[in-house]
């Protein structure tokens, strides 16, 4: 079993939704997080002074999956993230030991039936 | 002439005499109602004040700044009942520097009766302390998110109590600067740069925010809500056909409804001047600045309000816009910390609106708001309130102090100051 971490734009958090949903992954935990890095953030004006945002709002998405999933799930992520420009975020892979479904109490791969 | 003819005669005589004094009796009703709606609308422009101010902070500032102005409508009416409204209008000294006429409100029963004015003397105490009030939120503002709370309330206190009833009296009381020939309609200066003035001496001894001024430059600090500012300012708006409708003195349709068309426009013309202003200065749609673009058209008008054509009554609104960003830029180089933009909106528009008396105000009387007089005006009430409000400041800040800790700031004054957020 394996741990997806994605950070995307948050203006394409909808498109990796579906791309997900598309190879039939329709299960995962998000949230909303800021970024601080080469891209410069989102620059604003307040009564007249311009000034940057200073982060690049993002979102980071958890998927867990049993190996025969991982290849389309990160294929899916990155085409549907992908813009070119500077800032499209960052998929990270790693390895999970265990699962437990907290309802049915299945363990493993059984635990998420993917 | 037989007696029945002169018997005829009196009764028609006494019969117009009667039709005469109900004429002048719902003349005198028709004038009270509408100073006490007058008054209704001046009081809404407090919730206006607080909508402006809780939107242009941030939220860990909210609870304060609403709690500065829950207290101020409180003290300033108090005290205006205790000693304000009698240092304002003495009514005995024409042409003076200084008069009182003794604590709390003590009219007699002809004070109730149109030989007293327009209204009774309750109407004019409630109209003109509800005015009172304003000036000390006008500070409030400009000192936000760094002053002490109790500080700030013994200022607004002393201000409210002294400082605007003295400014106020050498103007509507009949003083000195009446009889010199000074204009000032609804008060562009006996108002609103008093309050500016006040302010300005404030922000100077306070000190900027945490933060704001860096070596870097200017870190804006945004305010936290801009639906809550817009509030404000319509409210403003609304209320402003009380506080300069009211300020008539009477129901006069030609003048009531003049009024109303200045001001308006001049607070449309407002909007468009800071508008194209910023449009052209930072190449962006600024809300902020139209905001306080309505704002300064309002304050800019209300010197002048009935004496003006509805043109001039474009012009000066236009002008007071584009006065907003420019004099927004100027405080901000001085580093003159002001949240809400107080001090363009009151100080500058109100001085500006003074001026506009000379240039485009129409008076049947020769010698009555030239430049020289609108000029001592600004200079004589803007002297004396920044003197004053500086001592009064400066020995806050030598004896209990006016600034909160640094870290107190990063915390926000809610939770310090009132131990209560005010979104949960």
């Amino acid at each position: 079993m394996k741990k997806i971490q994605a950070i995307v734009r948050a203006s394409k958090f909808e498109d990796v939704k579906d791309a997900l949903s598309s190879k039939e992954i329709n299960f995962f935990t998000f949230y909303e997080v800021k970024g601080y890095g080469h891209q410069k953030g989102e620059s604003l004006s307040y009564r007249g002074t311009a000034y940057d945002m200073g982060y690049i709002p993002r979102i980071q998405l958890i998927i867990i999956l049993s190996e025969p999933y991982v290849n389309s799930a990160l294929e899916a992520i990155q085409k549907a993230a992908y813009t070119g420009e500077n800032g499209d975020g960052l998929i990270m892979v790693s390895d999970v030991d265990n699962i437990i479904n907290i309802r049915t109490g299945l363990k493993g791969s059984e635990a998420i039936n993917k | 002439m037989n007696d029945n003819s002169i018997a005829l005669e009196n009764e028609i005589l006494q019969k117009a005499n009667e039709a005469l004094s109900a004429a002048e009796h719902a003349q005198f009703l028709t004038n009270n109602l509408w100073i006490l709606i007058a008054t209704v609308l001046v009081f809404i422009m407090h919730l206006g004040f607080s909508c402006l101010e809780a939107g242009f902070v941030q939220k860990k500032n909210v609870t304060n700044i609403l709690f500065k102005n829950a207290m101020i409508i409180a003290i300033g009416l108090l005290t205006y009942c205790i000693c304000g409204f009698n240092l304002m209008y003495p009514g005995l000294n024409e042409g003076g520097w200084f008069g009182f006429s003794g604590f709390f409100l003590n009219p007699s029963p002809e004070d109730m009766t149109s030989a007293y004015g327009n209204y009774t003397y309750w109407s004019d105490f409630i109209f003109q302390g509800m005015f009172a009030a304003t000036g000390a939120t006008i500070v409030s503002g400009a000192v936000a998110e760094r002053i002490k709370l109790n500080a700030f309330l013994i200022f607004a206190t002393i201000f409210v109590a002294v400082i605007y009833p003295i400014t106020g009296m050498w103007k509507w009381g009949l003083g000195w600067l009446d009889a010199l020939g000074f204009y000032d309609f609804a008060g562009s200066t006996i108002v609103h740069s008093v309050g500016g003035w006040a302010a300005l001496a404030g922000i100077i001894l306070v000190g900027p925010r945490k933060g704001k001024y860096t070596k870097k430059g200017i870190r804006p600090i945004t305010g936290h809500s801009m639906p809550l500012a817009a509030i404000g300012v319509f409210l403003l708006w609304f209320g402003w056909f009380g506080f300069n409708g009211g300020s008539v003195l009477s129901a006069d349709p030609e003048s009531v409804s003049l009024v109303f068309v200045t001001t308006s426009l001049g607070a449309a013309a407002g909007a468009i001047g800071s508008y194209l202003t910023s449009m052209l200065l930072f190449k962006n749609y600024d809300l902020p600045m139209v905001m306080n673009g309505i704002l300064g058209g309002l304050v800019g008008i209300t010197a002048s309000a009935d004496v003006i054509t509805v043109s001039s009554s474009v012009i000066i609104g236009f002008i007071a816009g584009i006065l907003i960003p420019l004099s927004v830029t100027f405080f901000d180089k001085l580093k003159l910390d002001d949240p809400v933009g107080a001090t363009s909106v009151h100080l500058v528009c109100g001085i500006w609106g003074t001026i506009a008396v000379a240039i485009f105000g129409k008076f049947d009387e020769e010698g009555i708001g030239t430049l020289t007089d609108q000029l001592t005006g600004i200079f004589a009430c803007g002297a004396f309130t920044f003197l004053f409000s500086f001592l009064i400041f400066f020995i806050l800040k030598a004896t209990i102090g006016l600034r909160v800790s640094d870290v107190e700031q990063e915390k926000g004054l809610d939770i310090e100051e009132h131990r209560l957020a005010a979104y949960n």
